[in-house]
């Protein structure tokens, strides 16, 4: 018997600079909220996934949840939505009821945050680590150039990725950058790694959020009386550990294989699609992610971006939240991604879209390691 | 333009080895690079493993790249980064026997960079290793 999901809870902590709250709170508090939201109480909870820092059972021991469903999936900033599809698949199969997914991270304040030790003797300490490699700002957007030569994409088209995401962030009260820039002003701003600004990167906070899944017939027999969130499709798919492993530096092939393999499950097509989210550590990722799930062609998202096609107004609203570069990042964006789209698709945004019906969501994890996508809907 | 590094190259991060990259060190220790190649396949690959990431095989062996190759993409870091020169050129580079492996552009300006420019090997003494970097090919060498 298979068993519609939903997204029955989903609440955000406050973010920004919280350097009173410990990582593990960050979970806890994002998790109280969640069920707070949807009406629960943590005794209804049989299911819990996390990150593997600190991890599904410290943060279900926190809250004082036994739980008979465990996932423990780290694989970067997407594993919130590998979380979803595999909670899906867990409650259609009768594992569980009621799964809670927690995201905290003290990106910003480095609250009870893990180091991240690496051994020199890992692959990535081997052979990327000893070329003065600081981390995602230095390795992430090392494709980027082959991208830009390869395609008809232009340098002043990836500074309109940020511009248009700092559109959106200047309606949302919450985010943390919110005046609007210029692309001038984008490529003008202090060089991290050329040809990417300050602006053309993420920026670092604190914060958390958790989502609640269950059965549809769980959250209608038990749920609050927020609108319902479907899970119509899932993908998840992961290539590389090492960013100059990409089989093609201009393509990510795990955004075209999970995208396809949620569309497949859902039964919609790209005009199904009234709402994006695209994870956007970096200004080139919503590029790649436009072209290699098919929204536009070869080399065109750039100018797609510019038109102005998904700011405000546009046919193709993505990152309304303001995104990974303007609204909040803590190191592993892919929770907010999601709670953007169940806000978009309750009604409930801070910058709200007319008519959103069906959501995508594309996760990214790691330097173009992993990803996973979600398509979600109101409509059942 | 570049900054002399106020860390000694010897605080640099070092990489140290295991049983299955162990020849590939041994080899840049020597001056060479050494890749393993998949018998089955006439494939050469990065980076070390114990199997061919196409085909499965472990019938492998080690064969000394040219140390020649293309230059793939690249940014130009301006992050402090421990013992490296501010700017850094954090760079992929396309080797001659096919595959691809991130390293850095030296003794280059970075503003005389071009993708698909020749590039050749030479070797960074660290703690204990000799790390691969590369620099643009000298005309007619």
């Amino acid at each position: 018997m298979s068993r519609d999901v939903v997204i029955m809870g989903a609440a955000e902590t406050d973010i920004g600079k919280l350097p009173t709250t410990s990582t593990l709170e960050l979970h806890v508090e994002g998790a109280r909220r969640a069920l707070a939201d949807a009406n629960l109480t943590k005794d209804q909870v049989d299911g819990i996934a996390s990150v593997s820092i600190p991890g599904p059972i410290q943060v279900s021991h926190a809250l004082g949840i036994t739980p008979t469903y465990v996932d423990g999936t780290g694989v970067g900033g997407a594993s919130f939505l590998f979380h979803v599809r595999h909670a899906t698949a867990a409650i259609k199969a009768g594992y569980a009821d009621v799964v809670l997914v927690t995201h905290g991270e003290s990106g910003r304040s480095r609250v009870g945050a893990s180091t991240h030790p690496r051994g020199n003797d890992s692959v990535l300490a081997q052979f990327e680590l000893p070329y003065g490699v600081v981390g995602p700002p230095t390795s992430f957007t090392v494709p980027a150039r082959r991208f830009l030569h390869e395609t008809d994409n232009t340098l002043e088209q990836l500074a309109e990725v940020a511009v248009a995401q700092r559109r959106w962030s200047s309606r949302n009260p919450r985010a943390m950058f919110r005046d609007e820039i210029s692309v001038e002003e984008v490529l003008g701003a202090k060089m991290i790694a050329d040809p990417f600004t300050l602006l053309m990167c993420c920026l670092v906070t604190d914060g958390g959020g958790a989502l609640v899944i269950a059965s549809r017939e769980f959250a209608e027999a038990h749920g609050s009386d927020k609108p319902l969130v479907h899970v119509l499709g899932t993908g998840e798919a992961a290539t590389s550990p090492l960013i100059s492993q990409m089989e093609d530096m201009t393509r990510c092939r795990q955004f075209t294989l999970s995208s396809q393999a949620a569309f497949k499950e859902s039964g919609t097509s790209h005009a199904d699609i009234d709402h994006l989210m695209i994870y956007d550590a970096f200004a080139h990722v919503p590029l790649y992610g436009l072209e290699d799930m098919g929204f536009v062609g070869r080399g065109e998202s750039g100018a797609f971006v510019a038109d102005g096609h998904t700011s405000p107004g546009g046919r193709l609203p993505m990152n309304t939240n303001g995104g990974g570069m303007s609204y909040t990042h803590t190191g592993m964006y892919g929770m907010f991604a999601i709670q953007e789209s169940v806000r978009q698709l309750r009604g409930e945004a801070a910058a709200q879209v007319d008519g959103v019906e069906t959501s995508l969501v594309l996760g990214n994890g790691g330097m173009f390691m992993s990803a996973a996508t979600l398509i979600l809907t109101n409509q059942r | 333009m570049t900054t002399t590094p106020e860390v000694s190259p010897e605080a640099r991060f070092a990489p140290r080895a295991t049983p299955e990259t162990q020849p590939y060190w041994d080899a840049t220790a020597a001056g060479r690079l050494d890749l393993p190649r998949c018998r089955p396949c006439d494939q050469v690959f990065f980076y070390p493993r114990s199997s061919c990431p196409r085909c499965g095989s472990t019938d492998l062996e080690w064969v000394t790249c040219s140390g020649r190759g293309l230059l793939h993409t690249y940014v130009v870091s301006h992050r402090p980064a421990p013992g490296f020169p501010v700017p850094t050129v954090i760079a992929v580079v396309e080797l001659e026997e096919g595959p691809r492996m991130m390293t850095n552009l030296v003794d280059v300006e970075p503003e005389a960079l071009e993708l698909d420019m020749p590039v050749e090997v030479r070797f960074e003494q660290r703690t204990g290793v000799a790390v691969p970097v590369f620099t643009p090919t000298k005309a007619d060498s």
